[in-house]
């Protein structure tokens, strides 16, 4: 009974985590960019969500496209404003652009950040969830929510897959995260690339910050941990690996949850962390990295 | 190095000493209480730039240094009453500690890695804080039975002198040999260690270093403030200030992150009519400085004299 509420539960918790960290991954491994906003846009999206249906009284499907919008423009923002602008600049010598690309994101998710708490206030806002009620799983009460959260996570990724290994605009992805100068001697230019991947981690981080406001409910205060969590995810399975963190996503999740529900869930998070540490220590490159 | 005390930098480096020195003497209390902080704040981003600019690595974590010496500092005295002066000198060796074992994985891994490596230990004494509530006072905060003065312009005098030989000790360590080794090791470690230098050591001195003075600010801090807390000295939040304020004066300078961190705070009030604003207010102001003037505002100013 409690061993299948932590695997359905574990399993819904799993899947948002994957969803949010696979754009985060999949950004480091094409463009060695971390963006530290990942957090900000998430909540971003969830509240846009929130304030269509609330204050402009949309239905909830639109709410969760306008949320998933407002995501992909944060995205392109991010990209356009803050990382190109420092790789292309020449005052900044190449090692240290890595510093200043996460400063300037760092800044840029602050200031996301204070203008949705000094718009929308810090309180925490639940999107209203497209499914409702409740079903009884062989004897766990399951909110329907919970199931089709799990449902479009895995759907989502699912079509992530397709994307990347079926289709040429994929495949060139894939190539550029392996070889990027490669790519550009194929004639490929590279910085379409960039774009076409910072529009896919946009749609992902949308979709994962909409049904996060759906699901658990979101506030200005869960930018950091929500960066910090895809931050975790992302070392645990390897930078830049997506199966990896894909693996990681649901290892953090079902600890956390197991947490939870076996020993307080106010340690929730030290499990997860302790592991993180023990992988850095012993294996710095993550569990599926490359070096 | 001798170049140093005729150079322009040095007659405005003293100037401004001397000349913060007599501010207790006609300035009220609020600002000598809100410079203290600063003063303090900026021993932070000179030893983050220590380790940043000149040894080359990013650590993300410099709350993990400051943390583990605020809190040992306050742990010690709440507990076992311990003078003030023994209880800052043992925080800043459980800083050095503290420093050691983070070095550790830094000189096995580098780049993002090792970033990470410090933020995931930020985290986790963030949660050991917070489990651990019977020893550091968890989430409200730890209540510190002494402090080293109540008197506004001695505390000022203090942090400002401590500021000055921070500073001067930070400085002169990067601009002598063992800096320029430093810079070698942190730009090119495979050529620096083909000229027979020992990168592992230098990397460890230089974390020690930064660990510190990092672990003595965040000690003298807490003795300061009273108290200590995970929003004031461990949050990953004060810790990106840290490093905000580094890049913001100047990477590589040592001397302008002092100047960074003393802007952001003062700002941060002067900017307190603004309201919930005044945060986003002086991001966007570092998001421009980082974007237009990557040198900071000390290495745009030395450049132009350099250029002259």
């Amino acid at each position: 009974m409690l061993a299948l509420q932590i695997l359905i539960d574990g399993f819904a918790i799993s899947a948002l985590y994957a969803l949010g960290a696979t754009g985060f991954t999949l950004i480091f491994g094409v463009s060695g960019v971390l963006n530290l906003s990942h957090g900000a846009i998430m909540v971003a999206a969830a509240v846009a969500a929130w304030a269509a249906a609330s204050v402009l009284h949309l239905d909830t499907y639109s709410g969760a496209l306008v949320g998933v919008a407002v995501a992909l423009i944060m995205a392109f923002a991010t990209y356009f404003a803050v990382v190109k602008p420092i790789q292309n600049s020449r005052r900044i010598p190449n090692e240290e652009k890595e510093i200043f690309v996460l400063t300037g994101t760092l800044l840029w998710g602050i200031m996301i950040q204070e203008l949705i708490a000094y718009f929308f206030t810090n309180n925490a806002k639940t999107v209203l969830p497209i499914v409702e009620g409740v079903v009884n799983i062989v004897g766990v009460r399951t909110p329907r929510n919970e199931i089709f959260t799990a449902i479009v996570c895995c759907l989502v990724i699912g079509l992530l897959w397709l994307l990347v290994n079926r289709t040429r605009t994929g495949k060139a992805v894939l190539a550029a995260s392996m070889n990027p100068r490669g790519v550009t001697l194929l004639g490929l230019e590279l910085n379409r690339i960039y774009v076409v991947v910072w529009g896919i981690y946009g749609t992902l981080a949308g979709i994962a910050g909409v049904l996060l406001g759906m699901f658990l409910g979101v506030s200005s205060y869960s930018v950091g941990p929500l960066t910090a969590s895809a931050f975790s995810i992302v070392v645990l399975g390897g930078l830049g690996s997506v199966s990896g963190s894909l693996i990681a996503a649901f290892v953090v999740g079902y600890l956390e949850t197991l947490t939870a529900y076996l020993v307080s869930p106010a340690y929730r998070t030290i499990p997860a962390l302790l592991l993180l540490v023990i992988v850095m220590y012993i294996r710095p490159q993550g569990l599926l990295g490359r070096r | 190095m001798a170049g140093f005390f005729t150079s322009r930098l040095f007659f405005i480096s003293l100037a401004c000493v001397v000349i913060a020195a007599t501010l207790p003497l006609y300035v009220s209390g609020y600002i000598l209480g809100l410079l203290t902080v600063a003063f303090y704040f900026g021993v932070f981003a000179m030893a983050w730039d220590l380790l940043f600019g000149f040894a080359g690595e990013v650590n993300f974590g410099p709350t993990f240094l400051i943390g583990v010496g605020a809190y040992t500092a306050g742990i010690l005295n709440a507990q076992f009453g311990w003078s003030v002066y023994l209880c800052i000198v043992l925080g800043a060796l459980a800083s050095v500690v503290a420093g050691f074992v983070l070095a550790l994985p830094a000189l096995r891994v580098r780049g993002p890695y090792f970033g990470l490596t410090t933020l995931v230990a930020v985290l986790m004494l963030q949660n050991f804080i917070v489990v651990f509530a019977d020893l550091t006072g968890g989430e409200i905060g730890l209540t510190i039975p002494d402090v080293i003065t109540i008197n506004a312009g001695a505390n000022y005098w203090i942090a400002l002198g401590f500021m000055t030989i921070s500073a001067a000790i930070l400085y002169g360590l990067s601009q002598s040999p063992v800096g320029l080794v430093l810079q070698a090791s942190g730009q090119d470690p495979v050529q620096a260690g083909a000229l027979g230098f020992n990168i592992v050591k230098h990397k460890l001195a230089a974390f020690i270093v930064s660990a510190f003075f990092s672990g003595l600010s965040g000690a003298l801090l807490v003795f300061y403030f009273g108290t200590a807390s995970v929003g004031t000295v461990v949050d990953v939040a004060v810790g990106v200030n840290v490093i905000v304020a580094a890049v913001l004066g100047g990477r590589r300078t040592v001397l302008g992150a002092a100047l960074g961190a003393i802007f952001l705070i003062v700002a941060g009030e002067f900017l307190r009519p603004t309201g919930e604003l005044a945060t986003f207010i002086v991001s966007a102001v570092a998001l421009l400085v980082v974007l237009f003037f990557p040198g900071g505002f000390l290495g745009a100013a030395l450049s132009r004299e350099a250029r002259s």
